[in-house]
């Protein structure tokens, strides 16, 4: 059966509790989920008090701040800290989302983080992603014409073609959909999730690609496609407001009609 | 994620590809819109039916089964119905039960079952009417 609840080593304990300053007025506190794999102990939840009046106004700030001020250990990924990098992807307050576009006002009471679920975790809220990009990887994101591109010229596409890969383009993989799937959760292995599914109908909607035929060929299975029951939580939680779940339905469209 | 091959040194990327595309699944889930879809109408022929009978004698219900229109319209809800349901534990089982032999096992044992039951429930209605 697919496992429901969480193995004996991964139950999640209590931690270390990290005080604010005194003197601070406007405290914040920030639960956060923390695991190292070189101590062989169990998670643990760590609470960090923080003066919102010397911190950003993000997540990912408050983390920043954490990091440098407070507790060098906490792992998490950040890069751009605009939302265009997908590096700081984690579960904030119960939803997947990024860290630096996750206002810390917009959380009542306590910010709870935790790592993207269902994942394996490397280090706190780093997730072993080795998976997802190789399912990426296998779906082919890249144009594939058997046509040669015009000499000294691009492959020419119609303003009304190329309007066809909005919604899908601004796609930065940061995988929060995919993790907030349960059938990714349950067939992950199998299934290939919302987020490799987008960028899938991408390409088979790109006008300029010659094999989609061919993507719809690999993507026609049981469990590569047809586990998604449209759910639609990876819609719900897309910090950048995408919809893979119409992505995933016009895939299934196109794969009723060309039957016929 | 369902299982971690943690002793399988095999690259990521080989795992995810893995035996390939099945080419199927298309067929059961457009069917199994196609079959909720016909059921809808069929159902409210039914309630309609289950009002029409409450307390008929035997011989009404008898002649009511057994009139063309209502025998056609109870067959083909036996159909759809079974069908139906049979696609729709179908997936329920697919997406939980491992491994793949057990899955395998309590998917046949799901068609099975609701063959069994619409071939029992057609051959009351045949039976119903013709006798």
């Amino acid at each position: 059966m697919a496992t429901f609840t969480l193995p004996k080593n991964s139950t999640i304990g209590q931690g270390k509790t990290h005080k604010a300053e005194p003197g601070a007025k406007n405290v914040k506190a920030f639960k956060i989920y923390r695991w190292d794999p070189d101590t062989g102990e169990n998670p643990h939840m760590d609470t960090y008090e923080i003066d919102l009046d010397k911190c950003g106004p993000m997540v990912l700030d408050a983390l920043i701040k954490i990091k440098n001020e407070v507790d060098t250990t906490l792992t998490f990924r950040r890069s751009c800290r605009e939302g265009i990098c997908g590096s700081c992807a984690m579960n904030i307050d119960g939803l997947n989302t990024l860290a630096c576009l996750k206002p810390i006002e917009d959380v009542k009471g306590e910010v709870k983080i935790n790592p993207l679920p269902h994942m394996p975790v490397v280090k706190d809220l780093v997730p072993d992603l080795n998976q997802v990009y190789a399912q990426y990887r296998s779906i082919e994101p890249w144009l594939k014409a058997d046509t040669p591109a015009p000499p000294d010229e691009e492959r020419r596409q119609s303003k009304e073609e190329r309007a066809k890969l909005d919604g899908m383009w601004e796609c930065i993989l940061c995988f929060c959909c995919s993790t907030s799937c349960p059938s990714y959760w349950w067939n992950g292995d199998r299934y290939l999730g919302p987020a490799v599914l987008l960028a899938a109908y991408r390409w088979i909607a790109d006008s300029r690609d010659e094999h989609t035929g061919q993507r719809l060929d690999d993507l026609e299975d049981p469990f590569r496609l047809y586990r998604c029951h449209t759910i639609m939580n990876c819609t719900r939680t897309c910090p950048k407001g995408l919809n893979p779940a119409e992505a995933i339905g016009k895939i299934k469209q196109l794969m009723v009609e060309r039957q016929g | 994620m369902s299982k971690i091959e943690i002793n399988s040194l095999r690259t990521p990327l080989g795992r995810v590809r893995g035996l390939g595309s099945a080419k199927t699944g298309t067929h059961h889930w457009w069917m199994q819109r196609v079959t909720s879809v016909a059921l809808l109408p069929l159902f409210l022929w039914f309630v309609y039916a289950c009002f029409a009978l409450a307390g008929a004698s035997y011989a009404e219900t008898k002649a009511f089964v057994g009139s063309p229109v209502n025998a056609v319209l109870f067959l083909v809800l036996i159909g759809f119905l079974f069908h139906h349901m049979a696609s729709g534990l179908q997936v329920v089982v697919e997406d939980y039960v491992r491994p793949d032999i057990r899955r395998m096992t309590v998917v046949l044992a799901i068609k099975a079952v609701c063959v069994l039951l619409a071939v029992i429930a057609g051959f009351s209605v045949l039976r119903v009417a013709f006798t």
